[in-house]
């Protein structure tokens, strides 16, 4: 349910006041609708269903002065040798040719191949005010022999909207990796879209390694149209961030594509993961695998809702959901909500949750070999989370998630 | 190496050890027999540090060292083994990256250096050939799926990875075929020296066939009502518990 709120004075026209509006070519209708979206309401709220266990109140109340930083920390890449873009505050500060890949701003407007979602707030605040965004275009039949490896830096109280554009041909194949960086000290506002198409069997898996390490508010979303035998995998490896948000929309629109959403997440402090995801099978014969796992530590809380949708004369489609959870402590909790909806009858479907302790049986036959207590939950744990880890199939991603876990959790895996 | 004396000790307020006295020198093999309810699995699960008990009297000297001070992963450390009675399943661990940090930070304990992955391997090897393991079930997850028999061998493969000073059997002999049986005890017999002991918990004669004891003690009501040579447990085969409670009554 929305509200109707009169437009000045609302927390949403502080936070815009002073954005600059998108010099993206946006459609016309396109834009206009995002703006009265924003013009006639306020920040979403809890009486929302998508936003039932996320308050935005903080973020609603916080003034971001758009400073920015200019102490440099490093940048840690994931990939030895990859085309590699990188985002500081929103503006692209390393660009690479070796793709067909160019700033989203000199995109024409019919290219833009925006995957529209009405009524979605962050969408309409992304329309509005995207500054920048890669368009990357993989050409059919194109395998590419590197990852494509797009680093956003926040290191400031800034807002920064960017909006990418990938497509990739028919029977191309492509890999990229986007990380989230931002240094301690940041506190700003960042919200990305990627508007992803993926031609009759083309073949995309995007790594999302989210370690932001300031207090910045993340939002970003992933819109994902699948054409006939295509494959597309999203990893999301949420490892650190004050307050983060994914929104996952696959749209497949065509028979025999795979669709594989495979998330981890390690939640800590008072820190906030939220992961929405919608799988809409439009079309026959497809298949759709999905696997959250999480740990909380401290007052720390995740959100899971993850929503299939198999349409009228969408048979034989195979989706798989899975949520688990796993809390270390007393003052975490978990909002966990898989959802199916089913409109055809010839199917197989099927979803679940769990949200438990550690098995303390487990922990003391460990300790009973000799294992610290700690050594003890951090080897349930890890194994808890390999199995999002073990679908990984790029090795320095998952290399570059066991150093991250040793460094910042202690984990040895 | 244990010295137990005195011990009392309650569960939720119920007493299940009443002044339980035993001793175990390097060397010896004690067999402790009772019936159902007697108190064994509790000793066992007292001794390997389990914290739902709580222990009203008595002492516990283990190699010098006062056991109830030390944390369950020190008595590990310091070559306290239990066999379970009921093996845990992990799904995840894999059975030899877990024995390999157990080992190492039992090494650490003692001021050691991590053992090299190839020693680690080797040792793997032979001593899964111990209890006649297969090695891809050493690599598999901690017992997850495994039979129950294969449940005890790796429990005595791990026993014979840690190479404890003492190590305690806790019914491992439950739900053996014959066949289990015979491969687990030789697997023990194998794993013994003059150097460590070992104390069997067992409701049946039948692996004490294959284990042989120095002393058999009978547990009852939460003590020690008997001890005898392995003789005494071939009485207990043939005859039940009820002439010791007769004689108690008496």
């Amino acid at each position: 349910m929305q509200e109707i709120v009169s437009p000045t004075n609302t927390k949403l026209s502080q936070f815009r006041s002073g954005l600059k509006p998108t010099s993206i070519l946006f459609s016309k209708e396109t834009l206009e609708e995002a703006n009265q979206l924003l013009e006639k309401r306020d920040f979403p709220t809890t009486r929302e269903e998508s936003w039932k266990y996320t308050r935005l109140t903080k973020l609603a109340n916080t003034t971001f002065s758009g400073s920015v930083s200019s102490n440099n920390f490093d940048i840690p890449f994931v990939h030895a040798d990859s085309y590699r873009f990188i985002f500081t505050n929103g503006q692209l500060t390393e660009f690479n040719d070796g793709v067909n890949a160019r700033s989203v701003k000199d995109v024409r407007e019919n290219n833009l191949n925006n995957i529209s979602l009405k009524n979605h707030f962050f969408e309409a605040i992304n329309l509005a005010f995207a500054e920048d965004g890669l368009f990357i275009e993989i050409e059919a039949n194109q395998k590419l022999e590197k990852p494509i490896e797009i680093v956003h830096v926040s290191n400031g109280n800034k807002i920064t909207n960017l909006r990418h554009v990938f497509r990739v041909g028919r029977h191309a194949k492509a890999e990229i990796t986007m990380t989230y960086v931002s240094s301690d000290e940041s506190n700003g506002f960042l919200n990305v879209v990627s508007n992803i198409a993926l031609e009759d069997g083309a073949y995309l898996t995007i790594n999302k390694l989210q370690t932001e390490s300031g207090t910045d508010f993340h939002f970003s979303r992933e819109a994902v149209k699948q054409e006939k035998n295509s494959n597309f995998t999203l990893n999301t490896l949420t490892f650190n961030g004050n307050f983060v948000r994914n929104d996952v929309n696959v749209f497949v629109n065509g028979q025999n594509a795979e669709t594989n959403l495979n998330g981890a997440y390690l939640v800590k402090n008072n820190q906030l993961v939220d992961n929405h995801t919608i799988v809409d099978h439009l079309v026959a014969n497809c298949q759709s695998n999905e696997l959250y796992k999480g740990v909380l530590y401290g007052k720390s809380t995740a959100v899971f809702n993850g929503k299939v949708f198999v349409r009228p004369d969408a048979q034989k489609i195979n989706a798989f959901q899975s949520n688990g959870n796993v809390l270390l402590s007393d003052d975490a909790s978990v909002n966990s909500k898989p959802e199916l909806e089913i409109y055809a009858d010839d199917v197989k479907c099927s979803h679940g949750s769990t949200t438990g302790q550690l098995d303390e049986n487990a922990v003391f036959y460990l300790r009973a070999r000799g294992l610290s207590e700690k050594s003890a939950k951090e080897l349930l744990v890890s194994a808890f989370i390999s199995d999002v880890l073990n679908k990984i199939e790029n090795e320095e991603v998952l290399n570059f998630t066991h150093s991250y876990l040793n460094k910042e959790f202690g984990w040895n895996i | 190496m244990i010295k137990i004396k005195n011990l009392h000790a309650n569960i939720e307020g119920k007493e299940i050890l009443r002044g339980l006295n035993l001793e175990v020198k390097a060397g010896e093999v004690h067999a402790i027999m009772g019936p159902n309810g007697a108190g064994k699995s509790t000793l066992a699960s007292i001794l390997a540090g389990r914290e739902e008990y709580e222990i009203t009297d008595g002492s516990i000297d283990f190699d010098g060292k006062d056991l109830m001070e030390l944390s369950t992963e020190d008595r590990a450390r310091e070559g306290l083994f239990l066999a379970f009675q009921y093996p845990v399943e992990i799904p995840g661990v894999s059975n030899v990256n877990f024995l390999r940090t157990a080992l190492n930070e039992i090494r650490e304990y003692k001021g050691q250096e991590p053992i090299s992955a190839k020693d680690f391997m080797t040792m793997v090897r032979e001593k899964s050939a111990i209890v006649e393991l297969d090695s891809k079930l050493a690599s598999r997850a901690v017992n997850e799926g495994f039979s129950g028999g294969e449940k005890k061998r790796n429990e005595i493969f791990q026993m014979a990875m840690l190479e404890p000073k003492l190590a305690i059997l806790d019914e491992t002999d439950s739900g053996l075929d014959i066949d289990a049986l015979r491969i687990v005890a030789n697997g023990v017999n194998k794993l013994k020296s003059p150097n460590n002991a070992t104390i069997v918990i067992t409701h049946y004669q039948r692996l004490l066939d294959y284990i042989v004891p120095d002393f058999v003690h009978v547990l009852y009501n939460g003590q020690i009502v008997k001890t005898g040579s392995k003789e005494l447990a071939l009485e207990l085969e043939e005859k039940g518990y009820d002439w010791i409670k007769d004689e108690l009554a008496v």
